[in-house]
């Protein structure tokens, strides 16, 4: 019996039929709280999927932000060239596959800047991945297509709790079950000693390259259910200081620690929200929190495993 | 004849106009347990990192299996059947030992992403087999107590045996050592020699042992290879290295001889 709540199968799908129920009684809600609900799920997926770049693996990317909008501004074009040629009724049946494309075409950036940005590891891999976010973004401001610097609006509000719940279920489950398992063991060798590693017969680039592409994909999930849930997107939207946040949620909650990663995306959600007074000085105050931390918790806020001690000989 | 497991054929190293090995020849057959020995800085972990892929010979050739490892990266070379320990020990710190030990059973395992998402059965009866393998080495090697400990906690000697098991979990036909001694008191050398030992009459595998403590390479190896300013300088058993000119020259002047 126990064995079968131990199958994380079960739990994603308890977790998906938690998101529909969710979804239908979110008529009741008061639009606002389930807004940042929906907001928090995305900081979730995104603080999630970075985790295993950062956290796991132990690559420090910047460029999360870059793979977000790609999602985003993929499924958002989809969804209004559907929106214009098949009209609005059909669109709920189209959201999922536009999702997933975006996520997708993420992944593909993934893959575009993990395979060469490999070679680099620590500050210099932040750097690139980085400047890749800002490419990406400079890239959006300029595309006619991609309405330049005024964005796409008019995105038709097709996120809603139950995709929300869903994703963030899924995501959940596709970075737990793939880092534990034998297989996973291998992102974790590869963040503590990539030499080791690969004499152990582990493929460390392989490793890397499947972390940037299979965290990119999610964010490009994130993405589109932040395009479908603002409505209107801009490439400003998706500059630095959002690649920081979610770096900062990973790095509060502990680098590798799912459980923590979630706490500090709900938490760094909702603090906007209650000090909406002191919002300009977000930045600053998110910049303290790493330095404070670094100095007293460098092992995350929410990382509340005991120090072993060394063993006596 | 046969061809030997491992064989270097005047094998030669720069690092821009440093000779940091050169021209070495060395021969180890199945089952053998072959020493490497020298004064600190004579290029034994350097022809280390030549055999395991680490480095690319400038010059020369190294044959493992009857195949040459020209361009072959660690992780290839591991596969095919070599693994080392590391001089400095370089164990996956934060995961536990009995993890550190499963992370090396991958290599031949045909499941990956697909089975650890799916998690269906043949999942399920494969991870049940990495876990009574690791149990399996983790008991032999007398580390059982300790599986669920860090790596990084564990003590000196300790250390030091986990990263053998590891090695050995790759199912190795050479085993590479590179100091396993270094560091350790006489008693846990004492205990090291025994597991060595240990080792070549459960396993069967041949094993090339860079080492700087003399007592545990006269006591083990059949053959011994001395090195010295990256020139292979003398050959043979134990006993002959002990009385050769050239080897007491190196290790103590040229006045002791």
């Amino acid at each position: 019996m126990s064995r079968i709540f131990k199958d994380p199968r079960l739990l994603l799908l308890i977790a998906i039929a938690g998101a529909v129920v969710a979804g239908l009684s979110a008529d009741k809600m008061n639009p606002y709280y389930s807004g940042v609900v929906i907001d928090i799920g995305i900081a979730i997926i995104l603080a999630v999927s970075l985790n295993l770049i950062n956290g796991h693996t132990g690559q420090f990317s910047l460029g999360h932000a870059g793979f977000m909008s790609v999602g985003a501004y993929v499924s958002a074009m989809i969804t209004l060239a559907l929106q214009k040629s098949i009209g609005p009724a059909a669109l709920p049946w189209a959201f999922l596959p536009a999702l997933v494309a975006g996520g997708v075409v993420a992944a593909l950036a993934g893959l575009l800047v993990g395979v060469p940005s490999l070679r680099l590891k620590g500050d210099y891999l932040a750097i690139v991945t980085l400047g890749f976010g800002e490419i990406i973004r400079v890239i959006f401001q300029n595309v006619e297509a991609a309405g330049a610097a005024s964005g796409l609006s008019g995105i038709p509000r097709l996120t809603g709790l139950t995709w929300t719940f869903t994703l963030v279920a899924v995501t959940v489950y596709v970075v737990g079950c793939l880092v534990n398992s034998t297989y996973g063991r291998g992102f974790i060798a590869v963040h503590d000693d990539e030499v080791a590693a690969s004499s152990m017969g582990l493929n460390p680039t392989r490793y890397k390259v499947t972390a940037f592409v299979i965290g990119a994909f999610f964010a490009g999930i994130a993405g589109g259910l932040f395009a479908h849930h603002k409505t209107s997107i801009t490439p400003q939207v998706f500059d630095f200081m959002k690649s920081f946040e979610v770096v900062v949620m990973v790095i509060l909650g502990g680098m590798g620690r799912t459980a923590g990663v979630i706490l500090a995306a709900i938490l760094l959600t909702l603090a906007p929200e209650f000090l909406r007074a002191v919002a300009e000085y977000r930045m600053i105050i998110y910049a303290l929190l790493i330095i404070f931390m670094m100095i007293a918790r460098p092992q995350g806020l929410f990382n509340f495993e005991r120090k072993k001690k060394p063993l006596a000989h | 004849m046969i061809a030997p497991l491992l064989e270097l054929e005047n094998v030669t190293i720069r690092f821009g106009g440093l000779v940091a090995v050169s021209e070495v020849n060395l021969r180890v057959g199945d089952g053998e347990l072959i020493g490497l020995i020298g004064p600190n800085g004579a290029g034994k972990t350097t022809v280390f990192n030549m055999i395991t892929g680490v480095y690319q010979p400038t010059d020369g050739k190294i044959i493992f299996g009857g195949k040459p490892t020209a361009c072959q990266k660690p992780h290839v070379l591991t596969k095919r059947g070599m693994a080392r320990t590391f001089q400095n020990i370089r164990l996956f710190g934060s995961m536990s030992v009995f993890d550190n030990v499963r992370a090396a059973t991958q290599l031949h395992r045909s499941h990956g992403i697909r089975q650890a998402l799916w998690r269906g059965r043949s999942h399920q009866t494969s991870e049940k087999e990495v876990e009574d393998r690791v149990l399996e080495l983790l008991e032999v090697f007398s580390l059982q107590d300790y599986r669920d400990e860090l790596a990084k906690s564990l003590p000196y000697g300790g250390q030091r045996r986990l990263e053998i098991v590891r090695a050995m979990a790759t199912q190795p036909k050479l085993l590479l050592l590179d100091e396993p001694a270094a560091g350790m008191n006489p008693s846990e050398k004492e205990d090291l020699m025994h597991l060595i030992e240990f080792i070549r009459k459960r396993f069967g595998m041949a094993i090339l042992l860079v080492e700087h403590d003399m007592k545990v390479v006269m006591g083990i190896c059949e053959r011994i290879a001395v090195l010295e300013y990256g020139r292979k300088i003398a050959e043979g058993t134990p006993k002959e290295i002990q009385c050769h000119p050239k080897v007491i020259e190196a290790y103590l002047g040229a006045a002791a001889v």
